[in-house]
């Protein structure tokens, strides 16, 4: 009984905690239970936000919901291995379920598994949730979910969580409705994983996936790609009392001005992926608002240390010394964003160092160590794109504070199209840009180990990596919280990227659609809100 | 009648066979150039997430693994039989794809064209008859006014006063929700008169150019000192002169039309197929991108050879071998 086992008591409490919202609960039944669970208040912050979002009014059942993404084209996919984007996200959310669910402070909750538990965070087992039924009417059987998560481990399937399903040795069904998965290596953030959308549990069996058959909240009516889909509310959906709306049309509109202008005009009633600038003209207006979520999402300028400048550590650390980044926050991101300190985990996380001191812009430092680098007057081309947000108003902003020092920085402005296969990590200097990742582990792993392809600034230390492996079976919470730390400082102090700042994402909805509350892995609440909208009319 | 063919016959077999030849050529610089567009279609569909494993996969899947000239040679093969193959990312045979938007993109310049072409002839022909009047230097400043302005602005402006500020109109067109007249009135008013914008000035131009050209020759002088009234003039005598270069003009704006319109089907959220194509192209789904273009290149040919045959059967001097 150590760290994770007191994770899953977090857990359960969190989750008795929802289920009373979701069956109406008040506020004071709310905090009796925080209460009774004896939670510490700030350690479950997440919660105590969604309960009064929920809690703020009772919700009613019906209406339609209309809601455009940023994106769609004809490779949006209803296989859940595939799924690539915040259209095909939001989709699998209101079609599938997984066997875990995130909550506000992206602690694994149940969802189709209602027990979780593991002895040494290597071989796990899960508890399914009985009278659970497919929308083709066949009940949840431990065959589909061993089906569902040993398909991304065959290339075939190719399957974006790969590297994920890897770590997975085997998965087993042990009953009707009991499974078990034993990993390679221990990793306590195993729940964390299998609540991401890939994991999505379908039916064993299933070629076609056209039909969106899964267990979730809202059961397939229309599916054209590129253009826009329907669903229509699961009558038998295992979560009681869910969904409220019975029917949401999903479109992916490419154009930002064009989705406001159809929130603004009324054709819509949620819009996904607003630009800051558009937040007054939306706040202007009567009847909208503007729903902010922090999230771990960030652009980084990745300086390659296996070749110059990059290689030269006072080069990457003048580097990471001109950022201005307070004034960065409010000019480019026009408020919407959350100064970052050079490492990619996010405050709200609980692992975040919060005893790491803030990187502020110091020029005199910056002058000393691009001295030291000994670059001179060289020309150093910086590769930005619009493809990784913000990454061309930072290169400007860079810029201009290292001509004060004289170092002599070149925007490259790339476009977007192509831009991750022909220019991220392959230039010295260049952006790149990391989607809210639901754990430390995953972001660390797949940006910052040494032997991973997508570490862009190919930093390797192999103390670092020794440390990753260790913190991500270690089932000691506070252990395991020292080495997330001592990993945030080593990428602060020596990794060859600077992240400036992290991205809120910003989505706007008609005022009256309630039920909206931060799930910080994405925007439109984590890409969830289907489930848990209503409308207030 | 061998030797001697109706002139708009030979015309007809000449630019037949010139059309098939453009189109296989076409198509081959098309496959070329996506070919050599950096990053494959694997790659577009794996980005971040993409491990040599899974990569090596699905080229496999998508039959990128074997030669460029294969490719184009089955992809070829199934066009000419009818089937062009099925596209790369999303799995769906191309002429689904295709099918589904198809209709709607012809719709839309069906219904343009059937505004924009009547009301762009009969401003030209004002504009030529009263040359340097009060209204012809209207309409044509107008036309350069309204060319000038690009068409994203025009929609976007639009939408915003009769949409957001007026409430009169959707923002959105699906093209699905059409079921009665006044919903496919609503649907249309907006994209029709952005597109008309843009091509009514093109073409009143062109007509402007053509007929004035036509009324300041000798031999309207010498109709109009017979005693022709001056809209027999312009109707009979100049215009069956001038229709070849403005039925050219017309063809162009039509064809523009077809696969020209991007802006409009993302403002409006219009499903035709330039949208898709672009989407081909973003992801290098190459038999898409080329059927596409086969049907664009088609469309084309189609309307430039009926300009040419309408130029021939209006002017009496082309329509008789000589």
């Amino acid at each position: 009984m150590s760290g994770d086992a007191r994770d899953q008591l977090d857990a359960a409490d969190s989750g008795r905690i929802l289920d009373a919202l979701a069956r109406g609960a008040s506020r004071r039944d709310v905090l009796k239970l925080l209460a009774g669970a004896g939670m510490a208040l700030a350690s479950s912050s997440g919660i105590v936000t969604l309960a009064q979002a929920a809690v703020a009014a009772r919700p009613r059942r019906g209406g339609r919901v209309r809601v455009a993404s940023g994106t769609s084209s004809i490779a949006d996919t209803l296989d859940p291995a595939k799924l690539s984007n915040q259209t095909d996200y939001a989709r699998s959310r209101m079609l599938y379920s997984c066997l875990t669910c995130f909550d506000g402070s992206l602690a694994p909750q149940p969802a189709l598994a209602e027990r979780f538990e593991t002895a040494d965070a290597r071989v796990w087992r899960f508890r399914l949730r009985r009278g659970v039924h497919f929308h083709d009417g066949k009940p949840l059987h431990a065959d589909d979910v061993v089906f569902s998560l040993m398909r991304h481990k065959d290339p075939a399937t190719v399957s974006k969580a790969k590297i994920f399903a890897d770590q997975i040795e085997r998965v087993r069904a042990v009953a009707a409705d009991e499974v078990e998965v034993r990993l390679h290596q221990a990793n306590a953030d195993l729940p964390v994983t299998l609540a991401t959308f890939w994991f999505a549990i379908v039916p064993a069996g299933t070629h076609d996936f056209n039909r969106g058959i899964g267990t979730g909240p809202f059961l397939l009516k229309e599916f054209k790609r590129g253009l826009r889909s329907i669903m229509v509310r699961n009558p038998g959906y295992w979560r009681e009392g869910r969904p409220y709306v019975d029917e949401v049309v999903f479109a992916g509109l490419g154009d930002e001005g064009a989705r406001v202008n159809a929130l603004l005009s009324g054709d819509l009633d949620l819009v996904a992926a607003v630009d800051p600038r558009s937040v007054a003209r939306i706040d202007g207006s009567r009847g909208y608002t503007v729903f902010r979520q922090p999230s771990g999402q960030y652009s980084n300028l990745a300086m390659r240390q296996d070749m110059a400048p990059g290689s030269s550590a006072d080069f990457t650390l003048a580097v990471k010394l001109l950022f201005d980044r307070a004034r960065i926050v409010e000019s480019v991101a026009l408020g919407n964003a959350m100064i970052a300190n050079d490492h990619p985990i996010h405050p709200s996380n609980r692992f975040w160092f919060a005893g790491l001191p803030q990187r502020e812009i110091d020029y005199d430092r910056a002058r000393h160590h691009f001295r030291r680098s000994g670059l001179g007057g060289t020309p150093i081309p910086v590769v930005a794109s619009p493809a990784a947000s913000y990454s061309v108003e930072m290169t400007l902003t860079l810029q201009q504070a290292a001509r004060k020092i004289g170092m002599n920085l070149q925007l490259q402005r790339m476009p977007p199209d192509g831009y991750w296969s022909n220019h991220w990590g392959k230039s010295a200097v260049g952006w790149g840009n990391v989607n809210a990742r639901p754990n430390a582990d995953a972001v660390l792993t797949q940006f910052f180990k040494s032997d991973s392809s997508s570490n862009d600034a190919r930093w390797k230390d192999p103390r670092f990596d020794q440390l990753l492996l260790a913190a991500r079976s270690e089932v000691d919470e506070a252990r395991r919280k020292a080495m997330y730390a001592d990993m945030q400082v080593m990428i602060h102090e020596k990794g060859g990227v600077a992240v400036p700042l992290f991205i809120s994402s910003l989505d706007a909805h008609d005022r009256r659609l309630k039920g909206l509350a931060p799930i910080p892995v994405g925007g439109l609440m984590g890409y969830e809100f289907a489930e848990h909208v209503w409308w207030d009319a | 009648m061998v030797g001697r063919m109706n002139p708009l016959l030979r015309m007809l077999v000449q630019r037949l066979g010139l059309a098939m030849l453009s189109l296989l050529l076409v198509s081959v610089v098309v496959f070329t150039i996506t070919a050599v567009l950096p990053g494959d279609a694997a790659e577009e569909l794996l980005g971040q997430d993409a491990t040599p494993e899974t990569l090596a996969a699905l080229r496999v899947q998508m039959g990128l693994d074997q030669p460029l000239a294969m490719r184009y040679l089955h992809w070829l093969g199934g066009l000419v039989t009818g089937n062009p193959g099925r596209s790369l990312v999303s799995d769906a045979p191309v002429m689904e794809l295709i099918g589904n938007r198809l209709p709607n993109s012809l719709l839309l310049a069906a219904v343009t064209a059937a505004i924009a072409v009547p009301l762009a002839l009969l401003l030209g022909t004002l504009a030529a008859v009263f040359r340097g009047s009060w209204l012809d230097r209207l309409l044509n400043n107008g036309a350069v006014a309204l060319v000038s302005v690009p068409e994203f602005l025009i929609a976007t402006i639009a939408v915003l006063v009769l949409s957001v500020q007026l409430g009169w109109l959707p923002a959105l067109s699906y093209a699905s929700d059409i079921d009665s007249f006044s919903g496919a009135v609503r649907v249309f008013v907006m994209p029709v008169l952005t597109l008309c914008c843009v091509t009514v000035a093109q073409m009143m131009r062109m007509t402007r150019a053509a007929l004035a050209d036509q009324l300041d020759a000798a031999y309207i002088e010498m109709a109009r000192l017979k005693g022709v009234p001056p809209v027999r003039l312009v109707l009979l005598h100049a215009m069956p002169n001038a229709i070849g270069p403005i039925a050219n003009a017309v063809a162009l704006s039509t064809s523009y039309l077809l696969g020209g319109v991007i802006v409009i089907e993302t403002i409006f959220h219009y499903p035709g197929v330039a949208k898709l194509m672009v989407d081909g192209v973003s992801q290098r789904d190459i038999p898409l991108v080329q059927t596409c273009t086969m049907i664009f290149c088609a469309g084309y040919l189609l309307l430039v050879m009926l300009a040419d045959m309408v130029g021939i059967l209006a002017n009496p001097r082309l329509r008789h071998a000589r």
